[in-house]
């Protein structure tokens, strides 16, 4: 193993990433009137229970069949089941805290050292006040039995697994994230 | 599916999240800590944004209008690489900054600094085979902030960086040498102190253009995988 280079440190994205980081087609993982997609939407609290306004989230998941079009993929990379799937969307928190995304739900996946993954989105928060981004998380609460077969999950206390989970409804799904407070989400070290 | 390559998080590097002299941190920074996630398909994969979110001016943010920004026409310009000193190439990197006064171009951005009619502040670029980047762009100016009495953020460049790997994601600030505002500044200051310096650019006489703009040079260094018996270096 050769030395390593100093990685670069995290810093804020401060008030003002919107004027770097917006994009007119952020909220689409897949585009619009692909069959079956629906709205991924939620809210960010922050410690005091206010929406938190000023906020970027970030998602990325795989496709329905649980495979990415990516190199690093070991079963190889693989044009996405959905046309136009991307995977990936990035939307800011309105004025009330909330957010929505256009997606379809991603297939499970094999987990490292054997078993299998729920459907899930990883999703990152940014924002003025967090010097890192935070990660967790969407799983969905209407695959019971993929959910309590999922290894990360199951290494999450019982009584915080919940956080976790996007609830159906409204013909699509809705995510809270607390950053903080009795019900603070679980967030991930990455 | 053992053997996976997984990208190892090297302590005393990254900001805690919770920092008492940055006062938004209070209310927003998670109190519980944060749980291990082993690495799966989900994050040895990431988005693989390149040209196709760049617009031929987006590398020089002193054109993007009908005349000259005003201000220090500068050239930041480095190498993106991983720990391993490997190039990411073909990489999207997004930058946005305050103009010459200090003043971004946000509505929440209200002190009373003028703005430039010919300067968003808006940059986008992807690396070259080298992992190389170059943005023209003016000096930013240093703005206040409001975190402390008299607080000033140091002049920076923010920029947005995703590799190919979702642990490499990385949103970070590039700043000047020499800046007499680093001690008063609680972001800069929330690095541990043996990284801290990786944050400040170069400025770079070699590579200055005669007759039209200084140099800046900063080298970004994303996650890089771990090279145990497990991984597949290949690349
Ligand atoms: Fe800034």
């Amino acid at each position: 193993m050769t030395e390593r280079l100093g990685l670069t440190p995290s810093q804020t994205v401060g008030p003002y990433w919107s004027i770097g980081m917006t994009w007119p087609d952020g909220a689409d993982v897949v585009p619009e009137g692909t069959p079956g997609a629906f709205w991924l939407s939620g809210v960010v609290r922050d410690g005091a229970g206010e929406p938190l306004a000023d906020g970027l989230v970030e998602t990325w998941q795989a496709d329905p069949d649980g495979r990415f079009d990516h190199p690093d993929d070991p079963r190889g990379p693989r044009p996405p089941s959905v046309p136009g799937f991307r995977g990936f969307a990035r939307v800011a928190t309105g004025p009330d805290g909330t957010w929505r995304i256009r997606t379809v739900k991603p297939g499970p996946l094999p987990a490292p050292g054997g078993g299998t993954q729920a459907p899930h989105l990883d999703l990152s928060v940014f924002a003025r006040g967090l010097l890192d981004r935070v990660v967790t998380r969407v799983y969905f609460a209407d695959e019971e039995a993929a959910n309590a077969a999922d290894p990360v999950l199951a290494a999450v206390p019982a009584d915080r697994r919940h956080t976790l989970l996007a609830t159906p409804g409204g013909g699509g799904y809705t995510f809270t994230v607390a950053l903080q407070g009795s019900d603070e989400t679980v967030f991930f070290a990455v | 599916m053992d053997g996976l390559p997984h990208y190892p998080l090297p302590e005393g590097v990254h900001p805690p999240l919770a920092f008492p002299g940055y006062r938004s941190t209070a209310l927003r920074a998670p109190r519980r800590p944060l749980v291990a996630l082993p690495h799966g398909l989900t994050e040895l994969t990431g988005p693989l944004l390149g040209a196709d979110r760049v617009g031929p001016d987006d590398h020089d943010l002193t054109v993007q209008h009908g005349g000259e920004a005003l201000g220090q026409r500068i050239i930041v310009s480095g190498r993106v690489l991983d720990e391993g000193g490997r190039p990411v190439r073909d990489t999207l990197v997004e930058v946005w900054q305050a103009n010459a006064a200090g003043r971004y171009r946000h509505e929440a951005d209200t002190w009373p600094a003028p703005l430039d009619p010919n300067f968003s502040g808006l940059g986008r670029t992807v690396t070259d085979a080298e992992g190389r980047y170059r943005f023209t762009t003016v000096k930013p100016g240093a703005y206040p902030w409001r975190n402390h009495h008299n607080a000033w953020r140091p002049a920076h460049i923010h920029f947005s960086l995703f590799g190919r790997a979702f642990p490499q994601r990385l949103v970070t600030q590039m700043y000047f040498p020499d800046d007499p505002l680093f001690a008063q500044d609680p972001v800069l200051g929330s690095v541990p102190a043996g990284a801290r310096d990786r944050l400040v650019s170069r400025f770079d006489l070699d590579a200055t253009q005669p007759e039209w703009a200084l140099c800046f040079t900063w080298d970004i260094v994303l996650r890089g995988r771990d090279a145990t018996p497990f991984g597949d270096d290949d690349d």
